[in-house]
């Protein structure tokens, strides 16, 4: 698949609309398709973080194995990202990520686009922010779980 | 001389004394006709009536339910008469009166008042979309809305039932939202916040799901039931997706005692939430659930 298709995949992802098709140009020049059969896993916790994920179609879980098991953390569907461990050293994914179902997803190249974000800050600053919105929206959810809703001492 | 002991002894279900005259405090006597464990601390159980019947409830209102010899609490309708042939309560053991409550069998008595408070008029969303949110044991009073929503399904628009769960495990009326699923034209969700590999549906906030669902925010009818901090954050994004605050329709939770605007214990503001309540617009809540308690 050529860098113009990715380009119109991206284009109609959610988690980039606020972006400019410039932008979005230079970030599928980093980027090609893949699909993850279910059960297959996108990446594996401590490997190094040299891609990201941008699902298309399908949904992944991110996964922390325990004593007992593998215990899934959160479930990421269609127009959302995977992963922010590339943008910071030491580039190590935190969790597995699995797919629940047929997942197809825009892989992007870390290197690359931390190489163009590098070259033009503009750019860099703005590709930031998308990221750290997801971040905080993230964060947001994940301490609002943290009150255990739906436990006996908030019973609804 | 020794009294001569009658053949049965007297009973609170075979005592066939005058009663008291009915009115909204005196409990009608209803035999529990079937128990269902629905997880590890919450019950569903079905009633029939001894005495004369409550009135059928409406969606969204609520009974309260007399545990003899123990006490007695507010607890949602779950099922109405009127879908199910019998009046169903599910009730999740906190305390010492729900906990009696959940251990009747079949063959017990309960005493029942109401129905009280003001439902959640499903009709009224007729001709436009439905969002029905449910979390934990929220889930239980917007069953009979599911219902009767899809006892006409052909007089709404896209219908999208959204549910939140601690775990898979927690989750009410699994073989029924089952079927929910498998009915056409109804979009179903369910999320946890925890679970183990194995489980094939989201994990995440019921907020998480809010932007996939096929409904149009602006023409939507929203019901939510809830812990009050997951109604708020789901209020609020449909809110900002573009739903009117009085197409939001939220179910309170409060102390409620008598049951009848008397006793105040359910007062909210200038709500009796037994009465005005418990199921009020988010016009009306938001501002109230804003209020820090403490």
């Amino acid at each position: 698949m050529n860098a113009t298709s990715i380009r119109d995949l991206l284009a109609a992802q959610p988690v980039l609309r606020d972006l400019e098709p410039a932008d979005i140009d230079l970030i599928a020049g980093c980027g090609h398709n893949e699909v993850f059969p279910a059960g297959a896993f996108l990446t594996h916790e401590d490997d190094q973080a040299n891609h990201f994920f941008i699902v298309r179609e399908g949904q992944v879980a991110l996964e922390m194995h325990t004593s007992t098991g593998p215990l899934l953390i959160d479930t990421i569907g269609a127009g959302n990202l995977v992963g922010w461990s590339w943008l910071f050293p030491p580039y190590r994914w935190v969790f597995d990520v699995a797919a629940i179902q047929t997942t197809h997803a825009v892989v992007i190249d870390a290197a690359c686009l931390r190489d163009k974000c590098d070259a033009d800050t503009a750019f860099g600053y703005r590709v930031m922010k998308r990221f750290a919105q997801v971040i905080v929206d993230r964060l947001q959810t994940t301490r609002v779980r943290l009150l255990d809703l739906y436990g006996a001492g908030n019973a609804g | 001389m020794v009294p001569e002991m009658p053949a049965e002894a007297p009973t609170i279900a075979n005592v066939t004394g005058s009663r008291a005259p009915a009115g909204p405090m005196v409990p009608a006597r209803y035999r529990v006709t079937d128990h269902r464990q629905d997880n590890a601390d919450t019950v569903t159980i079905s009633l029939m009536p001894i005495d004369d019947p409550i009135d059928d409830p409406q969606p969204g209102q609520f009974t309260m339910l007399y545990a003899f010899g123990v006490g007695e609490v507010p607890i949602s309708v779950s099922g109405c008469p009127r879908h199910e042939g019998v009046l169903m309560h599910t009730i999740r053991a906190v305390g010492a009166t729900s906990r009696a409550l959940c251990r009747l069998e079949p063959g017990s008595v309960v005493g029942v008042r109401g129905p009280f408070g003001v439902g959640w008029d499903v009709s009224s969303a007729e001709g436009s979309d439905v969002l029905i949110v449910g979390g934990g044991i929220g889930l239980a009073p917007l069953r009979p809305v599911v219902r009767e929503v899809l006892a006409a399904r052909e007089r709404f628009g896209r219908v999208a039932l959204l549910i939140g769960a601690r775990t898979p495990e927690d989750l009410l009326y699994a073989e029924e939202v089952e079927r929910w699923r498998a009915v056409p034209d109804v979009h179903v969700e369910v999320t946890v916040d925890a679970a183990s590999r194995g489980w094939n549906g989201h994990v995440g906030l019921v907020t998480a799901l809010l932007d996939q669902l096929p409904i149009t925010p602006s023409l939507t009818t929203s019901f939510l039931c809830g812990p009050e901090v997951m109604i708020r954050v789901v209020a609020r994004d449909i809110l900002e997706a573009g739903s009117p605050a009085d197409h939001i329709r939220v179910s309170l939770e409060r102390n409620m005692h008598c049951a009848v605007r008397q006793c105040g214990h359910c007062q909210l503001g200038p709500l009796f939430v037994c009465a005005d309540g418990p199921v009020v617009t988010w016009a009306v809540a938001a501002d109230l659930l804003a209020v820090r308690r403490w």
